[in-house]
């Protein structure tokens, strides 16, 4: 029998508690200047390692500080627990003053309004909107809205390719097609070697290559309102032609499907496979003992030779925004930072420690940026690079999306059939997971 | 861990009726018992119960990453999240029930198999031997070993071109035709329950050492005389001795498995295959992946409710048995 | 009991290839803690080809394992401490007195056990936060509030446990202590406690051992500062390659401490569950 005294005290507890957590809506409430001297600056992971991001940015940060006098306090994050720590930060309001994220996410972040927007006046700040790429400044936010963030490192996708394996099986120049690449690929394929490495485990990679392969057959994952549309046609066939390489090409090796910490990297280093389709790889395929000249880099194919109009996509914009917490209490400090950042002479230091490319716009003419393949890369991210769909949904489009793929890859790689059907009913079971659906 | 307060009546009830202490001053002596109880209340207050009620609130909210910076704003839905998971017809209900399944059936196969180990080895170590204490060290260490560290060691061996499990089943056995993936696809089922398997057996073993140190020496002695076998002495006396501990047993097991999120989480990562897709990574998923957080409380209430449900069920059920034996 | 031979033989085989199964994963931590990366990059090989010690010495280098361990050591000691502090009185309290709402008590305690831990997880770090809103006491992102999450993991089953093994205490004693002139809690201190001492060990073993290997609130609950080594150890992971290697031989460091005390401790375990929660 439940006491009757004790019950009263209970519930007494209860509302005592409950009342103290009532809503965050007090919290923090919006951000000001109430420590001007320190900033906490959360940076993802662009290096080889979180140490190695640690040892660039170290004496970056230390000349901010003789600068501003400002003290930052850098925490480098993994890409595994970036996206996590933020929404932890969103929901909590007490996060970094700055922070890095991936540009696919702005727009999801954008629509929890934890991060401040960079409307006309914080543009004009740190030097305009002008001094961005505008491919850059395409993957900074939804399209009506001001920015929620701005372009810091930026990257798109090649097309790797061994020298040596191509030159052994009488393959002059890596393909341009799609078609071109398959049918090198079985000639690359056997003895152990594979024709194309994939990182089948990883639902970000995956991602993205579903988006790339999309925009090429004319699929768009979201509709001009931000409603999912994962199923279309142009999506499956899309779909099935990036699990085929394995599925039905066979020029990819089934122990892919299971790769989720870089193992393809790792592959194509060691020559054990001899293509790979990666963002600014240079430096990890340098920690991988690969020399420079021992590889080429060439844009992502297309279906057809001469592919033009909307379909002439092969990479996504890729790379890495800065933003502002919106309940920073150094809001003045955080933007010095973004503009320190984002200068010409960081932009060119950071970019060039990266392996990225600046989208600075006057940082980009530093002959870092004019090696072959970053050239290369350089003119994918001006002429062929899409932006991810800018809608709000869209962090929720890599997970559920990339898993799907991957769980089409376990399909491919334990031998059962891979088919329109089967594509199709995965794809529609992870938008339909979406609340928006 | 359990529920089991209620299992095993409490042992006073076994002791001739308790008289309580006769503390020197009345005013302080009816205060105490409540004093004593009060820390304990209140830190479970704190963390359990106050959040499952403000989980359950948020299970009628429409909680998605418009509102998570301020939930209380989340404009209230009413029965939605719920209405949405149970509608078994469509994709989110199904893959609901399907990760319900899933995880009804590795529940039943590792507690099976995990109190079916742990009886074979506590019976099998009822006899000193030579090298008997070391062996239950041995026994225990999977127990001890810090969940992560040796889950993130099975992931190790259950990798498809470097693991152990496949230079085993193919390289040296030649069980299997080729390296199977275990950790995507059907096969990381098998894997999942085999982790979870290996990690309570050695509780359950441990349990039923402890339950045999009850079982009083003569009534072996006596079965001795009257001719029976081992074998026999063990179906006997030996199991139907260990029911009481075995009804705790498999109900602890059961609540254990059916929540376990490390095991999965640290094997597969934040997306599980949709084969080993159990059900606290799901929730976990619908609720952190896609930032639906009313959907995915409006899940764990359910799965609350089902635990709830098959705990009393089980209790009444084996509460009679236990009747009817005494 | 006699023993035939079959019955020694089905107990050989069974509890070799039980031990097997056990020790399988510690034979793979130690053994591939000992090879050069390439070598468990490579077909797995029961032994090194080469044994190196490089590992051990690279695992501290690649993340702050030093960091992550003092930090798990502090939550799980002090998570430990109070829990069998909080655990014994409130056993006392219903191993020994009789009053209204003591059943209420043990059910509604021992209830939150069935709590799948993903209901609560987003309840209560918003809780955390706005106790820190509200007071500047941090508990999320702090030692702390793992502390205090931890505690009442393995505070339900602590309780139980420490029941029975005071309800087999006998009563006498703390009767006559009483007499001697302690007070209530004197009694428990100075009789039922020093009585009990296998039971609380045994609680506090298994207070540690939750805290220790706790996964998700950890992950949600920790920052750079406070991470434990349940955290701590995936950071093996975002580096240019899976250092298998160190991640091994980093599982094995992290495990040995509770493996070993756990080892020591055990025939406490067993006659505590002996005595008081196998009845």
């Amino acid at each position: 029998m439940p006491n009757r005294r004790g019950l009263a005290a209970l519930t007494a507890a209860l509302a005592l508690t409950a009342s103290a957590c009532g809503g965050g809506a007090a919290i923090g409430g919006d951000g000001g200047n109430a420590h001007p001297r320190t900033l906490t600056y959360w940076a993802s992971n662009q290096g080889a390692s979180l140490a190695d991001d640690r040892r660039v940015l170290a004496p970056e940060l230390a000349r901010f500080q003789r600068r501003t006098g400002i003290k930052v306090k850098l925490e480098v994050i993994g890409w595994p627990d970036l996206l996590n720590r933020v929404l932890a930060a969103t929901i909590s309001g007490q996060g970094p003053d700055v922070l890095n994220i991936g540009n696919t996410w702005s727009a999801s972040l954008q629509a929890t309004g934890a991060l401040l927007p960079f409307d006309p006046r914080l543009l004009t700040a740190i030097g305009g909107r002008n001094r961005f790429a505008p491919a850059a400044l395409a993957a900074t936010g939804a399209a009506d809205r001001d920015p929620a963030a701005v372009p810091l490192y930026s990257l798109s996708y090649g097309l790797y390719w061994n020298r040596a394996l191509f030159r052994r099986a009488g393959i002059p120049r890596p393909p341009t097609t799609w078609a071109e690449l398959t049918a090198d690929g079985r000639r690359l394929t056997g003895g152990g070697h594979y024709g194309l490495a994939i990182e089948g485990g990883n639902y970000a990679e995956n991602a993205h290559h579903a988006f790339i392969l999309g925009r090429q057959h004319g699929a768009d994952f979201f509709t001009a309102d931000g409603r999912p549309r994962f199923n279309t046609p142009q999506a499956v066939a899309a779909v099935k032609q990036y699990v085929d390489f394995m599925a039905k090409d066979r020029i990819t090796a089934p122990g892919d499907a299971e790769y989720a910490a870089q193992q393809s990297l790792q592959d194509f280093a060691t020559g054990r496979a001899a293509m790979l389709m990666w963002q600014s790889a240079a430096s990890s395929l340098k920690a991988h003992g690969m020399p420079g000249d021992a590889y080429g880099v060439a844009p992502i194919p297309f279906q057809t030779a001469n592919a033009s109009g909307p379909t002439r996509v092969d990479s996504m914009v890729a790379g890495i925004n800065l933003a502002v917490f919106r309940n920073s209490q150094n809001r003045d400090g955080a933007v010095k930072f973004v503009r320190f950042m984002t200068s010409t002479a960081e932009q060119k230091t950071l970019n060039a420690a990266f392996g990225s490319i600046p989208p600075v716009k006057d940082a980009q003419d530093d002959p870092a940026f004019a090696t072959p393949d970053l050239t290369t890369l350089r003119q994918v991210l001006a002429h062929g690079a899409a932006p991810l769909p800018q809608v709000p949904d869209e962090s929720q489009f890599e997970t559920l999306v990339g898993t799907a793929i991957k769980d089409l890859f376990a399909d491919a790689a334990a031998g059962r059939p891979v088919t329109d059907a089967s594509v199709r009913a995965a794809l529609t079971k992870a938008q339909q997971q979406l609340p928006t659906s | 861990m359990t529920v089991t307060a209620s299992t095993t009546p409490p042992p006073a009830a076994e002791l001739p009726a308790t008289t309580s202490l006769r503390p020197r001053r009345r005013s302080r002596g009816a205060a105490l018992p409540y004093l004593l109880l009060l820390p304990a209340l209140l830190l479970e207050l704190l963390v359990h119960l106050v959040p499952m009620v403000i989980g359950v609130v948020m299970s009628f909210k429409e909680l998605t990453q418009f509102f998570v910076r301020d939930w209380g704003s989340a404009p209230w839905t009413g029965l939605g999240n719920y209405r949405v998971a149970v509608r078994f017809d469509a994709p989110v209900g199904q893959a609901l029930l399907h990760s319900f399944l899933i995880t009804c059936g590795f529940t039943a196969l590792s507690v099976g198999l995990s109190w079916l180990l742990g009886t074979a080895a506590a019976i099998l170590t009822q006899q000193g031997f030579r090298g008997r204490a070391l062996l239950r060290g041995v026994f225990l260490v999977p127990y001890a070993l810090p969940v992560y560290a040796a889950v993130i060691t099975w992931s190790f061996m259950f990798q498809r071109d470097n693991g152990l499990v496949n230079h085993v089943l193919h390289d040296q056995l030649r069980l299997a035709s080729g390296h199977p993936f275990w950790l995507i696809g059907g096969n990381s089922f098998a894997a999942l329950v085999t982790v979870s398997v290996w990690r309570s057996w050695p509780f359950a073993f441990l349990c039923l050492t402890a339950g045999l140190q009850n079982i009083p020496r003569e009534l072996y002695e006596a079965a001795a005389m009257d001719g029976a076998g081992i074998w026999q002495q063990v179906r006997r006396i030996t199991l139907p001795s260990l029911r009481p501990v075995n009804q705790v047993l498999v109900l602890v097991l059961f609540l254990w498995t059916f929540n376990d999120f490390n095991t999965p989480y640290v094997l597969f990562g934040k997306s599980a295959p949709a084969a080993a897709d159990v059900i606290s990574i799901h929730i976990y998923q619908s609720s952190f992946i896609t930032w639906n957080f009313g959907s995915g409380a409006a899940m764990s209430v359910l799965l609350l409710l089902f635990l709830l449900l098959v705990t009393v069920g089980y209790l009444v059920a084996t509460a009679r048995g236990r009747d009817a034996d005494a | 009991m006699r023993e035939t031979p079959g019955f020694v033989w089905t107990r050989r085989i069974v509890l070799t290839a039980l031990a097997a199964f056990a020790l399988a994963p510690v034979y793979v931590m130690l053994s591939s803690s000992l090879k050069p990366l390439a070598e468990v990059q490579d077909a797995f090989h029961w032994l090194p080809g080469r044994l190196t010690l490089r590992p051990y010495v690279d695992i501290w280098h690649t993340v702050p394992l030093a960091h992550y361990f003092v930090n798990s050591l502090i939550v799980a000691a002090s998570s430990t401490v109070v829990s069998v502090l909080v655990a014994v009185f409130a056993a006392y309290g219903v191993s020994r007195f009789r009053f209204r709402g003591r059943r209420l008590f043990t059910v509604t305690v021992l209830s939150t056990q069935m709590f799948p831990g993903i209901l609560f997880l987003l309840p209560l770090f918003l809780i955390f936060v706005d106790i820190g809103n509200a007071t500047g006491v941090a508990l999320y992102g702090s030692r702390g509030g793992l502390v205090l999450t931890y505690l009442t993991f393995s505070l339900p089953f602590s309780i139980w446990m420490l029941v029975g093994y005071f309800d087999s205490i006998p009563r006498e004693l703390d009767e006559a202590a009483l007499t001697d002139g302690c007070g209530p809690l004197g009694a428990l201190l100075r009789v039922v406690v020093p009585a009990a001492v296998p039971g609380i060990v045994a609680v506090g073993v298994y207070a540690f051992m939750t805290a220790w290997g706790e996964v998700l609130f950890a992950s949600v609950m920790t920052n750079d500062t406070t991470r434990t080594l349940a955290v701590g150890l995936q950071g093996y992971a975002s580096q240019t390659d899976v250092y298998w290697n160190q991640v091994m031989a980093a599982a094995l460091v992290v495990s040995v401490p509770v493996v070993a005390g756990f080892l020591l401790l055990q025939r406490y375990l067993v006659a505590g569950l002996t005595a008081g929660a196998v009845k």
